[in-house]
């Protein structure tokens, strides 16, 4: 309950800012708008001219304007696509599973039980390893049919082991990057669970609802801002999967895992053809604006509800 | 709200920011790298870009023995793994970043890098550093790391490919492996060999995309069954009766006979199952012998025989050509200091060191004649010294198909875009190996992407 | 617990009869299916990393056998041809960038956090949106012009190169959680302390800094933690001078068997983050409770 203040509102406060006060109040963030914007927007500005330029550091010729034909190599590219379709996947399905499981375990953990502490701290370690090196043991140790831990289960139960880089390289991405994630998504969901309204999960018990209706009605509607966080900062940093791709399928089998990132940097630093890798560049953030653009509203959403200024 | 605290606070964090602003600013030019020319009596410090392999290590770990001869000259090493280390070094000879004084280049890369004018001759070095013994090295070898007649690397090893084999389960399977097999026999041998229930499979090949690795293979096999990649007039022939030919026959052998997920091993992989004894053959380069034997199992180790590259149909002798070799970056700014550095790594007398040290199966192999005259060296590797020898000299990178070529190299295509060209096909093949396609579906998204590359670069007319 | 003490009335006694019995046996087995359910989750998710734990102790030949070994005489080799392979420049490397990084990236942070909550500037939404964009483009595009500038510059292999790209990389989610703690300050305070406007430096420093501390740790976290992790950059921009994830790739040399030797560094590399998480875990939670999400 907020405390009223008893003095009156001095009058300073009511009229129009001067210039010089406008300066002061922007001051504070001037360091770090000026790095990000000398940090992002001309490395930008260069990758839309190098997409204009046929530029490949193997042929030592000089760099020269071409117009739009790398876009046009870029529109007929048909990997271009795939790769693209691949990130859609790639990211939509693992947000997707994290956030589920993620719920799952946050409601088991939410729960007082013996051994909670040390059950959630085993929990989040996936996502603190190092990417690169769990990456390499999953390939072997996990996913490996002769020696992965992976067949050894399904020799186990009497299943015939799965050479999933070969067979269902996507899939095996997936279960990678969902294990990473989940513990992110898990600790914002259980947030948003110990934020819920105790009142009203009373009220409804002794109403008599069971726990299913609790969560339909009341837990899931309160949940559904972290819900939305965590689908965001999930996706933002699905998107940009790159070591994975690159140590546990070399993006294929035939361009099967390849995605946009990993494209990009194949045509750019595989190949060193800088001119088509730049024009990817854009065609990509072309779209990824388009598709986050709805995402982009959703963000604003969450500020107008906490936004009070 | 004491100001006693809160300035001792705020000092404190004044102080951080002023050292982490000193630290950031010190941090960019501290740790690059010193490529300050050495005047007389100063400190020179050469950069080499070494692949990681154990010759390679070996070299590192040597290289006390270098400076005690060349006091003055510090050598510092960026090692990468192979696939890694293409991109970096190119990355830096195209753009002249001057990073390295000394790179490891493929065979597949000098010749263009010196056309590229990215490396620099070491003809006037090699003739005139006569303890070096230019003479002494293997022409085929020296023959694909130089451009033009001149000397372009210093070659570390060189190698060819061969295949492995377990003598024990050979028998067992009441199968012979003659000295000089064909690809029909092989096939046939796997089948008999092949073992799925006890985890052992009838022949291990590389499936991985690259053009380095699963295509490596693959284009002996091509060559060896009456394929090409291009026609005289730079027409890809992938679709051509008989590499689609040779491409079924390597899916299907895989698939039916093969490592399980083949598409996920290249030679990595099937190294690991080979001298761990859960496949019982393996086609591929003759300088993973050493290796292989370093680390069988007492049951593979014992058992390990060894024959030459099959041949297929066309009756074409198959083993590819390859070296690592090491040369100056134009941009280095001490290249006699980094020549002091190859000819050492490189010399008849660091071979000697290194097969003392660290045993002869851990020498680099295929680089010089001396090497295999050394009768210690002849002793260790009875098994498979020949077999290299024979290999290398059987090579023909000018002339590796039953039909004439225009271009040279014998598991590679030696043309810059044939990295593209190559990771691209490669991929197709590892979809077809993996069942994603049909070898037919491979081939002509593989010709189509081949013929529109040759074209833009002006070798299709 | 929630049932009241008291009995109900006779009638709802009578009618609800079942209903007031059941809960207690139920409850207990649920807690217990689902403290079970718990522990189960949790297991499974730390599996892998049991696993690499155990496996960084075998010998190469162990470690690929097909059955699993978990009886097998421990070797420490794999942890020693780490450290000899040259581990320490690289691991103070990292050091080196994970904590500058982060401490610039805090120092760019707060005060713009504050310019886009406590003391807006116009179109503070805007400004947000501008930073959170710079996180949506693919990280690969941005990389060409960043590698042919950093040539020019001479800065190709330098520890300062990463500093500055995972600054940036930071620097949005940063301002994001900072701003969101600061939202979380209430308004009377702040209306108390800028009463007098000259003094409005030292009222932010003492008294919204301290209430963000909690906040300002788990971000701190949480950019360190991508910091360490951070490979893209480091791959592309540097070679000889550089960070862990790339001491890996060194490591692993052709022709050798890896799989334990990949589960030592693999293990070895991610202690100092994992202990660091486990510790900050309640922070993390608390930081996201009161912070991202209102």
């Amino acid at each position: 309950m907020a405390k009223t203040i008893t003095a009156p509102r001095p009058p300073a406060l009511v009229r129009e800012l001067t210039r010089a006060e406008r300066w002061k109040i922007r001051g504070p963030l001037l360091p770090a708008l000026i790095f990000t914007i000398l940090l992002t927007q001309l490395p930008f500005l260069l990758t839309l001219i190098y997409s204009f330029q046929s530029w490949s550091l193997l042929s030592n010729k000089p760099a020269q304007f071409n117009g739009g034909a790398n876009y046009l190599t870029t529109v007929q590219d048909e990997i271009f696509w795939r790769s693209i379709g691949n990130t859609g996947v790639m990211t939509g399905v693992s947000t997707v599973a994290c956030i589920v499981i993620g719920l799952l375990l946050a409601l088991l953990l939410n729960h007082t039980f013996p051994g909670r502490g040390i059950a959630r701290t085993l929990a989040i370690t996936p996502f603190f390893v190092m990417p690169v090196a769990v990456t390499l043991f999953w390939r072997s140790a996990m996913f490996d049919p002769g020696f992965g831990l992976l067949g050894w289960f399904s020799r186990l139960v009497g299943l015939p082991a799965i050479s999933w880089l070969s067979e269902y390289p996507m899939a095996a991405l997936i279960i990678l990057l969902t294990w990473r994630f989940t513990p992110f998504a898990m600790l914002i969901l259980i947030a948003g669970l110990q934020s819920a309204p105790q009142e009203q999960l009373e009220a409804a018990r002794v109403d008599g609802a069971g726990p299913l209706r609790q969560f339909r009605f009341i837990l899931i509607p309160h949940l559904r801002p972290y819900i939305e966080l965590a689908a965001l900062l999930l996706a933002m940093n699905l998107i940009q999967t790159f070591g994975e791709i690159a140590l546990l399928t070399a993006g294929g089998p035939a361009f099967g895992t390849t995605n946009i990132t990993y494209y990009i940097y194949l045509k750019g630093f595989n190949g060193f053809d800088f001119g088509t890798a730049s024009a990817l560049g854009i065609a990509a953030l072309l779209i990824t604006i388009a598709l986050v653009l709805p995402a982009l509203r959703l963000l604003s959403g969450i500020f107008q509800k906490e936004g009070r200024r | 709200m004491q100001i006693g605290p809160q300035r001792t606070k705020a000092a404190a964090r004044v102080l951080a920011v002023t050292a982490a602003g000193a630290l950031l600013a010190g941090s960019f030019t501290a740790c690059s790298t010193d490529n300050k020319g050495g005047t007389a009596g100063g400190d020179v410090t050469i950069n080499v870009a070494l692949a990681a392999n154990p010759q390679m290590k070996t070299a590192e770990s040597l290289i006390s023995d270098f400076e005690q001869k060349n006091p003055g000259i510090k050598v510092k090493f960026t090692t990468l793994p192979e696939n890694d280390l293409r991109p970096a070094v190119t990355k830096d000879v195209a753009t002249k970043a001057g990073q390295f004084d000394v790179a490891m280049m493929g065979s597949y890369e000098v010749p263009i890098w010196a056309k590229n004018n990215w490396i620099i001759p070491l003809e006037d070095y090699a003739t005139k550093d006569t303890a070096w013994k230019k003479d002494d090295l293997l022409e085929p070898i020296k023959d694909i790391v130089s451009s033009d007649g001149k000397l372009y690397g210093a070659p570390f090893y060189g190698s060819s490919s061969f295949l492995f084999y377990r003598k024990d389960l050979a028998q067992k399977a009441g199968v012979t492996i003659s000295q000089t097999p064909t690809w029909e026999e092989i096939a046939a041998a796997a089948a008999k060999m092949d073992d799925k229930a006890n985890g052992t499979s009838g022949i291990c090949l590389r499936g991985l995309p690259g053009w380095g690795q699963n295509l490596a293979s693959l284009t002996t096999v091509i060559n060896t069954f009456g394929g090409r990649w291009f026609d005289e007039q730079w027409q890809p022939q992938l679709t051509s009766p008989e590499t689609t030919k040779a491409v079924q026959f390597y899916v299907d052998l895989l698939r039916e006979h093969g490592q399980a997920d083949a598409a996920k091993d290249g030679w990595e992989g099937c190294l690991q199952k080979m001298s761990q004894g859960t496949t019982a053959m393996w086609y591929d380069d003759t300088v993973f012998a050493g290796s292989v034997l370093n680390q069988a199992t007492p049951a593979v180790k014992e058992n390990l025989g060894f024959a030459m590259a099959p041949t297929g149909p066309a009756d074409i002798k198959s083993g590819w050509l390859w070296s690592w070799g090491l040369g100056i970056t134009s941009s280095s700014k001490n290249p006699d200091a980094a020549w002091k550095f190859i000819s050492w790594v490189t010399s008849p007398e660091y071979i000697k060191l290194a097969g003392e040290k660290s045993g002869w199966d851990s020498i680099p192999p295929g680089s010089r004649t001396s090497t295999y005259e050394l009768p210690e060296y002849k002793k260790a590797t009875a098994a498979y010294a020949d077999l290299t020898l024979d290999s290398i000299n059987a090579a023909n990178p000018t002339q590796p198909t039953k039909d004439k070529v225009p271009y040279s190299g014998v598991q590679y295509v030696q043309i810059p875009e044939f990295v593209d060209i190559g990771d691209f096909v490669s991929q197709q093949v590892a979809g077809a190996i993996s069942g994603t396609q049909t070898v037919e579906e491979a081939l002509k998204k593989s010709q189509d992407y081949a013929t529109n590359a040759v074209k833009t670069a002006g070798y299709l007319k | 617990m929630t049932a009241t003490t008291s009995l109900p009335p006779a009638e709802v006694r009578a009618r609800t009869h079942v209903v007031i019995r059941r809960p207690k046996p139920t409850k207990h087995l649920k807690n217990v299916l689902m403290g079970v359910g718990g522990w189960l989750g949790s297991l499974i998710l730390f599996l892998p990393i049991a696993y690499m734990l155990l496996k960084s102790f075998q010998t190469e030949s162990d470690a690929a056998a097909a059955t699993p070994k978990v009886f097998f005489a421990p070797t420490m080799e794999n942890y020693e041809d780490v450290f000899s392979a040259g581990f320490w420049p690289y691991a103070i490397n990292s050091l080196i960038v994970v904590v500058v990084s982060t401490l610039v990236v805090l120092v760019l942070a707060v005060p713009a956090a504050y310019a886009l909550s406590v003391r807006p500037v116009e179109k503070a939404q805007d400004g947000l949106f501008f930073f959170i964009s710079t996180k949506m483009m693919p990280m690969a595009a941005a990389i060409i012009p960043v590698y042919v500038i950093a040539t020019a510059l001479g800065v190709l292999n330098t520890l300062g190169i990463l500093i500055v790209m995972h600054i940036g990389m930071n620097l949005p989610l940063a301002i994001w959680m900072i701003r969101s703690f600061m939202q979380e300050i209430p308004e009377e305070i702040l209306e108390a302390a800028s009463v007098d406007g000259a003094s409005r430096w030292r009222a932010a420093r003492s008294i919204i800094l301290p209430l963000v501390r909690p906040g300002l740790a788990s971000t701190a976290l949480l950019c360190a933690v991508f910091s360490w992790n951070e490979y893209f950059f480091a791959v592309n921009l540097t070679n000889s001078t550089s960070t862990l994830p790339l001491f890996l790739q060194k490591f692993l040399s052709f022709g050798e068997l890896y799989t334990a030797h990949v589960a030592a560094a693999a293990t070895l590399l991610s202690i100092p983050v994992i202990i660091a998480g486990w510790m900050a875990q309640k922070s993390l939670v608390r930081g996201l409770l009161f912070g991202a999400v209102k």
